[in-house]
């Protein structure tokens, strides 16, 4: 159902919005992964990194003590925190990393919210001997100053972005002038399912492993399907990642935690399918947040990895047919959630996930005590202590 | 055949390349722009881009994101685009507007083509919206009679290039390097096998720009292509000034020069 109808394509999402200097690369790239996803020692290659680097599989943990604040339904975690970096965003690095080897070039670049993509890069980039240069939104080297020291001592170097409103719609603009400029010798790891096509489908293939684990260890641990699938949403690459695999399983309700920030009703939120509209934003057409000109709005988030005004186009396409759900969690829905699971079951999120188990809340009251209730548990929060302590007042 | 095609007639008459100069709306303000406009049109600009200002603009450079950061923080928007448009046109000058895709497609994909022609304008140079997105644009150019101007890169060959030149009028704008906006110092080879390669394909004229800031690059680039469009070095001249009127002088001076430098090269 989610298979692109022409290529690069989700119905009337998608597709390439870029200066024709990066066609030529973007063809390129979409041929070598058109190539690699056929190529069974590439897949060979990924699967080995997987299992000896990675750490995959990843394991799935019940959660029966956070549950019982979500009307006593079954919740579990699949548990992408446990990855090397600490998230998911190590599963899409890792492939584009080796794509690039391929494609004989030397020089990456990232974008970077919270870091999480930019440390996975500059990891991959140590590991396969390439060099490495992070974009990052000035505002997010301070909200992510530990993420920032984990990149340079990997060996990359991290640009702070000055522009526009410092966070990270800025620095995928200075990443795509630095890739429209260098693209000879420059691969660009995209981090999330936006972009131009072939981003939304290559991280996709890249991600789609979590939920392909997830499908078959929640039915080996309860013999049958989730009743609901919960993903936090920021340019969608993990939410796509676990949802993909059940995307044929019509019963299995499929919901992305979008952040709502203050509140979608407020200006300051970064929910782009609640709150936002169709049209074109780096490289796709997707929701985006605009104003009545075109012009991007900034977004809000206390979450660094979810403060975007756009979606992955995927994403618009499966809310428009009605296949999966998309709603807003504020910052403080999300930082409730935070402290339940530290306190209840002894497992610091990321923020950005806190999205999704504040999501998990609402949802099992929902559907009651009989439902089973699957998390992507995108990451881990060592990097979000500095923010969750000043949010709950705890001295450092 | 829209005014723009008309001036390309007349200068290949001359023998000599057009000058094509951009400013964004809005810059440095909406009246100043408008200023800068009829300084354009004294000194000897044969043809004006205005610039529509985009919260995310990844093909300019530092000078031309600063001066549209500006220009977005003073408020504006479509209506001084189209107002400034007009300005261009009346004064008899053949003009465009150079946006981003996404304000088009919020203003409504006819209505903008419509409204740059009520307005006077020749038509919209598109350079975040590759010709593979492009069939309703071309559509609504078509019924509107305005041309649709897309950008090729020293990248763009055999077949692409075939195919995006088919879909110019008015003229082909040729990206002078792989990279973005900003006055440089040197012009890269790249421009003129490009030029090369695209007169093979099309009968259509081909302006060059980015980097384009000095007579010498001027009266070189004149030498193999239709026309020369510059647009940082002016936002510079602007910027730099200590005042508007000031500004203006050292504009109309840049203008003279190039102007100069478009007559000299063959
Ligand atoms: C832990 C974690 N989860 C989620 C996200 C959001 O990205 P995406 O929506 O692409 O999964 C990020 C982004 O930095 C992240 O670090």
């Amino acid at each position: 159902m989610s298979r692109e109808l022409s290529p690069g394509h989700f119905g009337e999402f998608g597709g390439r919005y870029v200066p024709e200097a990066l066609v030529g690369a973007l063809d390129e790239l979409e041929a070598a992964h058109n190539a690699a996803q056929l190529d069974p020692v590439f897949q060979a290659e990924l699967a080995h990194l997987h299992k000896t680097y990675t750490g995959r599989p990843s394991i799935i943990t019940e959660v029966p003590r956070f549950a019982e604040h979500a009307g006593g339904a079954r919740i579990i975690l699949k548990r992408e925190d446990l990855n090397h970096t600490g998230s998911h965003k190590i599963n899409n690095v890792l492939g584009q990393a080796l794509l690039t080897k391929r494609l004989g070039k030397k020089r990456v670049i990232a974008e970077t919210g919270a870091g999480q993509h930019g440390v996975a890069s500059a990891t991959a980039a140590a590991l396969m001997g390439l060099d490495c240069v992070v974009y990052m939104g000035e505002e997010d080297t301070r909200r992510q100053s530990l993420n920032v020291a984990r990149m340079k001592l990997l060996g990359a170097e991290v640009v702070p972005v000055t522009t526009g409103s410092k966070t990270l719609k800025d620095a995928i603009n200075e990443a795509m002038r630095d890739w429209v400029t260098n693209v000879e010798t420059t691969n660009y790891l995209f981090g999330t399912v936006a972009g131009p096509h072939p981003f939304p489908t290559m991280v996709r293939d890249f991600q789609k492993i979590i939920g392909i684990e997830a499908r078959s260890q929640v039915l080996e641990l309860t013999g049958r399907l989730p009743d609901a699938v919960l993903a936090c949403v920021g340019g969608g690459s993990n939410a796509i990642g676990i949802f993909h695999e059940f995307i044929p399983d019509a019963d299995v309700r499929l919901i992305g935690l979008e952040a709502g920030g203050d509140g979608v009703d407020t200006p300051r939120h970064a929910s782009s399918i609640t709150g936002g509209s169709p049209g074109v934003l780096h490289g796709a057409r997707s929701y985006l947040l605009q104003d009545e000109n075109g012009q991007t709005i900034e977004s809000h988030s206390i979450s660094a990895g979810l403060d975007y005004p756009g979606v992955g186009p995927e994403h618009a396409y499966l809310h428009d047919l009605g296949r999966a759900e998309y709603r807003p969690i504020t910052d403080a829905q999300a930082m409730h959630a935070f402290a339940l699971l530290c306190k209840t079951e002894g497992i610091i999120p990321a923020i950005e996930t806190a999205h999704a188990l504040a999501g998990a809340l609402q949802v099992g009251n929902e559907l009651g005590p009989d439902a089973i209730i699957l998390i992507n548990l995108s990451g881990r929060g060592d990097k979000d202590v500095q923010t969750a302590a000043a949010y709950f007042g705890i001295e450092i | 055949m829209t005014s723009l095609d008309e001036l390309f007639v007349k200068t290949r008459a001359e023998n000599r390349a057009a000058l094509i100069a951009y400013i964004p709306a809005g810059y440095p303000t909406h009246e100043g722009c408008k200023r800068v406009i009829e300084t354009f049109a004294k000194s000897g600009v044969d043809a004006i881009e205005i610039g529509f200002p985009y919260s995310d603009p990844v093909m300019d450079g530092p000078t031309i994101q600063a001066a549209a950061e500006q220009s977005l923080a003073a408020g504006t928007g479509a209506r001084e685009v189209f107002e400034s448009l007009k300005h261009a046109t009346e004064l008899g000058i053949p003009s465009v507007v150079m946006t981003y895709w996404n304000p088009i497609e919020k203003y409504g994909v006819d209505r903008f083509a419509h409204d740059i022609a009520a307005n006077g304008g020749s038509g919209v140079i598109t350079p975040d919206l590759t010709i593979d997105e492009a069939d309703r644009w071309i559509e609504s150019t078509h019924s509107n009679d305005i041309n649709s101007i897309f950008v090729i890169a020293p990248s763009t060959v055999g077949e692409r290039l075939e195919k995006v030149t088919s879909h110019c009028s008015g003229f082909v704008y040729a990206a002078s390097i792989m990279g973005v906006t900003g006055a440089r110092g040197g012009l890269s080879t790249g421009a003129s096998d490009l030029v090369a390669r695209t007169r093979a394909v099309t009968p259509t004229p081909i302006a060059v720009g980015l980097g384009v800031s000095t007579r010498e690059q001027a009266k070189e680039i004149a030498g193999f292509a239709d026309g020369v469009i510059v647009g940082s070095a002016f936002i510079n001249a602007l910027r730099d000034a200590p005042d508007l009127e000031t500004g203006l002088e050292h504009v109309a001076q840049l203008v003279k020069e190039l102007a100069l430098g478009v007559r000299e090269g063959r």
